[in-house]
């Protein structure tokens, strides 16, 4: 009797448990973006080709296809390395060497007294942070550069320069707070 | 301090528990004084495991000794599980469950603050668990015409499980009254005839009605100190009543009222001492009213139509699991943002 | 006599306030040098549009207003120009922001001063003009004044932010007892401005001399003092809007929009001075106590050095650092050298006598006593286990940007956690992240308009070689080449129509892509 009570118990509450879990499958389903897209809003957009690849969405496409490993983006970084790791479910490892390594962020800055107006830094810049007509002085907006050197090489007078983006209190972070109580050893 | 706020209330942890210590002392005093000194030896044994145990735990885990050794806590669950053993268990019983709460309910969580589980509830069901026999059997009250223990009959008795000549340990024990009905209802005694017997009181068992008083003196305090919200012991006495009220009108002959089940076993000090635990119990408002009202019907079903002597603890651990839920669905509206207000 | 609607939570900490507020505001002494940092609001700082050397009349505009959140800043008295150059600022990170530094040549030459007529002028008239006398929100909070009287047009209630509810703070009170009749004519002022429909001044009841001075200077006017009682945070915004109308307003919601708003008196006496005597902000009261040989209120000049300040209060030899702001919310200065600034209400001198070091942070026990306490009606346990955790999506699900960092919860924590850096923290980590989201979706964006650009010039290209192969059998190669706007190769060649087509083509199909872009951002953010 009191078996048969049980089972009855046990039988409703997985049927009840059921329908909850059920429900809000249906309920708070979300509509899930492709792959690449997840992983390309997880590269810093640099576009830098630093992963060997001749741009973010490209090496986002080469992890999808399983060609390229996760720790390819020296701008993303250990921080990137692991948002993709947890995104694809797979180990974090450092970022691969051969790629590059992780820097502050900085911005490219033309001297313009040097500058021929050769277009050259034009039209390597992947985001087009660089205005100037030929034959004239050009000149980066800082707030569209990402920084990511590719303008520095084509240049035949030399006169780009990257420049530390300086920390202002606008920008400035408070730091983590948490002093651990252990035994200094 | 190199931020902002540069001033702190000077209410340090320690003084916290302190005070739940002390809130405790008059339920001690009136249990002493109805059952003997065992269970003051229980508190003794229970508070050097503890802190025993609490030490080698902090080393092995790396920490510090201070200020965790001090901050209180695990003198407070020491104190509740020696209060939760008969007061003539032997001493290794409340030794084992001592340990088994502070190194394994606590530590092994992440220490205090991080343990789903109230340690001292751990540690009884442990013992419950393993030892149904010995958990069942209490000494009677003093007073009540059946052989008694001397202070130091009682000393031998737990440390050695030596009896003075002639006195076997069933004429000195009894069991629990909660145990007694349950035992008697089940060969079919009518409920009025039962609670006659001389080990029931007015309304709880005798001597033990005091000790209720006890806990519940205590209890006020600790509300009136601002150290407990009363969402918990209304919650969780208010159900456990009102289960056992609906029960009592349905067959008055079988079921007790709700008096007996607030003044027998552990309701009382679970309502202020047990189902308060903060790190276990849920911290909203509704969600602290939910959790307690919850753990008191459990308490209730358990007792009358589970095969333990008392429910307290198996509530209280069951509903442990579920305060995280009960968090997550009871927060509260924030400034502003409560419905129909901001609009 | 209206009835209160009193907040959840707040504390008591003790007042410390009776050590400052027994002397008359006086007067400091004009320093050898004024450091006057061009960013002294919420928002952009002001552009500098004097350059070293030059002269400059006391209040005469030294930075302009730029962007929208934003006002400008003046020179607080006559002199030179010694240098606009990063300095470091009252602010905790210590760093160094654009500043102008002044020597003052001691005449106090006035700048002309120009009547302005705000009772005929149009609203954003007025607006514009506040803002080009750097009028900004005096309390602590530095928030532009004129965005806050702008968009009103009824306003059911104006409250007056009078409550000082922070520790040893007493610079409103003794402005209150001194200056009451100026803030009576800015409280009528500003109620024109937004026509309000009532005005209520809330001041907590530790303060009744400042009660009885503003009742009297609001005597003809209807204008309601209401006493509210002493608990703190009672002088925030949120939680004075709540006290005297019942109206809550929560992050992000435009107080205006929910028919109140909140000015501080000292906001108040400073709008007064900007409309009818034409005064840019040049000064403020200034609370200077803790340990400190004279404590008491001053009246500085923005930019006078905080040393130049505590010089003046006498400090005494035990003292091991300096707070700005209050004891609950004010920051550890990291150099006295910093200006003062228009936020600066209040420096306390600290000693290990007054602010003993904080005892060892013990781990959360989940008591709920920060919860009983939070203003702001938050569980602050919860935030800070997520903020430790740095899940900073589910912290912000807990409406953690409600929080207003008064620090009751880290005041009343038994185990001593200090609840409220790990909220600056949290939020400094969430806005640092949204920057750099924000970063790099324009570079997503930017390089994806360019790939097209590139794609279609390429096509374009072929197409017209295609088109110029096909149709003639034997073209004589050579004439074919020479045309300019045939040289495919240079993409700087082609004629400006064809140029400007193919920009506008560009554009057109970019902004189509970025459409269905952000329809799918949108999707995938809960991700
Ligand atoms: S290495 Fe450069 S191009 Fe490659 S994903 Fe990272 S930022 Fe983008
Ligand atoms: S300006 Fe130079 S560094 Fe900056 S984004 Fe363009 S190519 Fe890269
Ligand atoms: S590549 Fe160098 S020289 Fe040529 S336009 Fe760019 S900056 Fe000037
Ligand atoms: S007051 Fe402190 S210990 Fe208590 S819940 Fe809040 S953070 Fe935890
Ligand atoms: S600091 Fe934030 S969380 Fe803490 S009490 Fe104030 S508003 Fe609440």
């Amino acid at each position: 009797m009191s078996v048969l009570l049980a089972l009855c118990v046990m039988a409703g509450l997985a049927l009840l448990l059921g329908a909850v879990l059920g429900f809000a499958a249906i309920r708070f389903r979300v509509e899930d973006d492709p792959l690449v897209d997840k992983i390309d809003a997880i590269l810093p957009q640099t576009q830098c080709a630093q992963c060997g690849y001749p741009g973010c969405r490209p090496y986002a496409t080469a992890i999808t296809n399983d060609e390229a490993d996760i720790n390819q983006c020296p701008p993303g970084g250990e921080d990137g390395i692991r948002q993709l790791a947890d995104l694809l479910g797979r180990e974090f490892k450092p970022l691969n060497a051969a790629n590059g390594v992780e820097k502050p962020k900085r911005v490219a800055v033309i001297d313009e007294q040097l500058c021929i107006g050769c277009t050259l830094c034009i039209q390597a810049c992947p985001v087009d942070a660089i205005v100037g007509a030929a034959k004239h002085m050009h000149t980066v907006i800082a707030s569209e550069c990402t920084g990511c050197e590719l303008c520095i090489a084509p240049c035949p007078v030399d006169c780009i320069d990257m420049a530390p983006l300086g920390d202002t209190p606008a920008s400035w972070k408070w730091r983590y707070p948490v002093a651990m109580l252990k035994v200094v050893s | 301090m190199r931020t902002s706020p540069f001033l702190v209330q000077p209410t340090p942890l320690q003084i916290v528990m302190l005070k739940v210590a002390g809130a405790l002392l008059p339920g001690i005093a009136l249990y002493a004084w109805t059952f003997g000194i065992g269970v003051l030896v229980q508190i003794a044994l229970a508070s050097v495991t503890a802190l025993a145990v609490e030490a080698g735990c902090l080393k092995l885990r790396g920490r510090p000794l201070q200020p965790f050794l001090s901050d209180g806590s695990a003198l407070v669950t020491a104190w509740l599980l020696a209060l939760a053993v008969p007061p003539l268990a032997p001493w290794w019983m409340v030794v084992l469950a001592t340990a088994v709460a502070i190194g394994l309910a606590k530590h092994l969580y992440g220490g205090l603050g991080q343990n789903t589980f109230n340690p001292a509830m751990v540690g009884f069901a442990v013992l419950i668990v393993s030892f149904p026999a010995q958990m069942s059997r209490w000494a009677a009250p003093l007073g009540l015409g059946m052989a008694e223990l001397g202070g130091l009959a009682q000393l031998g008795w737990i440390f050695t499980g030596q009896l003075p000549a002639g006195l076997a340990f069933d004429a000195i024990a009894s069991a629990t009254p909660l145990d007694t009905v349950r035992t008697a209802l089940g060969q079919g005694q009518p409920l009025a005839q039962i609670l006659a017997a001389p080990i029931f009181g007015d309304v709880g068992g005798t001597g033990s009605e005091w000790i209720v008083l006890g806990w519940l003196v205590g209890g006020v305090f600790l509300w009136q100190q601002k150290l407990i919200p009363w969402q918990l012991p209304v919650g969780y006495l208010g159900a456990l009543a009102l289960t056992a009220s609906a029960f009592h009108l349905a067959d008055p002959a079988h079921y007790a009222g709700p008096g007996f089940h607030l003044a027998t076993g552990a309701a009382m000090l679970g309502a202020f001492f047990i189902v308060t635990d903060p790190v276990t119990a849920p911290t909203t408002p509704w969600g602290r009213l939910l959790y307690a009202a919850l753990a008191g019907v459990l308490t209730y079903l358990i007792r009358v139509f589970g095969s333990y002597p008392d429910g307290v603890a198996f509530a209280v651990l069951i509903m442990n699991i579920a305060t995280p839920l009960i968090d997550q669905l009871t927060q509260p509206a924030v400034f502003g943002r409560k419905r129909g207000k901001a609009a | 006599m209206s009835r209160l609607h009193a907040f959840h939570g707040g504390i008591h900490p003790p007042e410390h306030k009776a050590e400052s507020n027994g002397a008359r505001i006086v007067q400091v002494p004009l320093p050898p040098q004024l450091v006057v940092a061009l960013n002294q609001h919420i928002g952009h700082g002001a552009k500098p549009v004097v350059a070293a050397g030059d002269r400059v009349a006391k209040g005469q505009m030294i930075g302009r207003a730029e962007g929208r959140v934003s006002a400008a800043v003046h020179a607080p008295t006559s002199g030179r120009v010694l240098a606009v150059e990063p300095r470091v600022v009252a602010h905790p990170s210590g760093l160094a922001e654009l500043c102008v530094v002044i020597e003052p040549d001691g005449e106090e030459r006035w700048i002309e001063r120009q009547r302005f007529d705000w009772r005929n002028a149009d609203g954003p008239a007025v607006l514009d003009h506040l803002r080009d006398l750097g009028v900004v929100g005096l309390g602590g909070a530095v928030f532009p004044s004129h965005l806050k009287l702008a968009g009103a047009r009824t306003l059911d209630t104006l409250v007056i932010n009078g409550a000082e509810c922070e520790p040893y703070i007493t610079c409103d009170d003794r402005l209150m007892r001194e200056r009451a009749d100026e803030i009576g004519a800015g409280i009528a002022i500003v109620r024109q401005l937004m026509n309000a429909r009532q005005v209520k001044v809330g001041i907590e009841d530790n303060k009744p001399e400042a009660i009885e001075a503003m009742r009297l200077a609001c005597g003809g006017q209807d204008i309601e003092v209401v006493v509210v009682p002493t608990l703190y945070p009672s002088g925030g915004a949120k939680q004075l809007t709540r006290l005297l109308t019942g109206r809550e307003v929560p992050a992000g919601v435009r107080a205006t929009d929910l028919g109140v708003q909140c000015f501080n008196v000292g906001t108040v006496q400073a709008l007064y001075r900007a409309l009818e005597h034409g005064e840019p902000l040049l000064s403020r009261i200034v609370t200077l106590t803790g340990a400190v040989a004279r404590p008491g209120n001053v009246e500085a000049l923005l930019g006078t050095p905080l040393s130049h300040l505590m010089a003046f209060a006498g400090v005494a030899a035990d003292v091991t650092g300096h707070v700005y702001g209050g004891p609950m919310m004010g920051f550890v200065l990291p150099s006295l050298e910093a200006g003062l600034t228009k936020s600066g209400n209040c420096i306390i001198a600290r000693n290990a006598e007054l602010f003993p070091p904080a005892p060892p942070e013990m781990p959360c026990i989940r008591c709920g006593t920060c919860a009983e306490a939070c203003p702001a009606e938050l569980q602050p346990m919860d935030l800070y286990w997520f903020a430790r955790a740095r899940q900073f999506g589910r912290a912000q699900e807990r409406h953690l940007f409600d929080c207003i960092e008064c620090g009751a919860c880290a005041y009343v924590c038994p185990s001593n956690i200090r609840l409220v850096d790990y909220f600056r923290y949290a939020k400094s980590e969430i806005w640092a992240a949204e920057k750099s989201r924000d970063a790099a979706t324009l570079a997503r964006r930017r390089h994806e308009a360019r790939q097209a650009r590139q794609e279609r010039d390429k096509r374009e290209r072929a197409e017209r070689l295609a088109a110029r192969t096909t149709p003639r059998p034997a073209p004589p190669p050579l004439p074919e080449q020479v045309t300019p706007q045939e040289a495919p190769a240079a993409p700087a060649a082609p004629t400006d129509d064809d140029k400007q087509a193919r920009i506008a083509a560009a554009m057109a199909r970019a902004a189509a892509r970025r459409a269905g872009q952000a329809g799918k951002g949108e999707g995938g953010d809960g991700a």
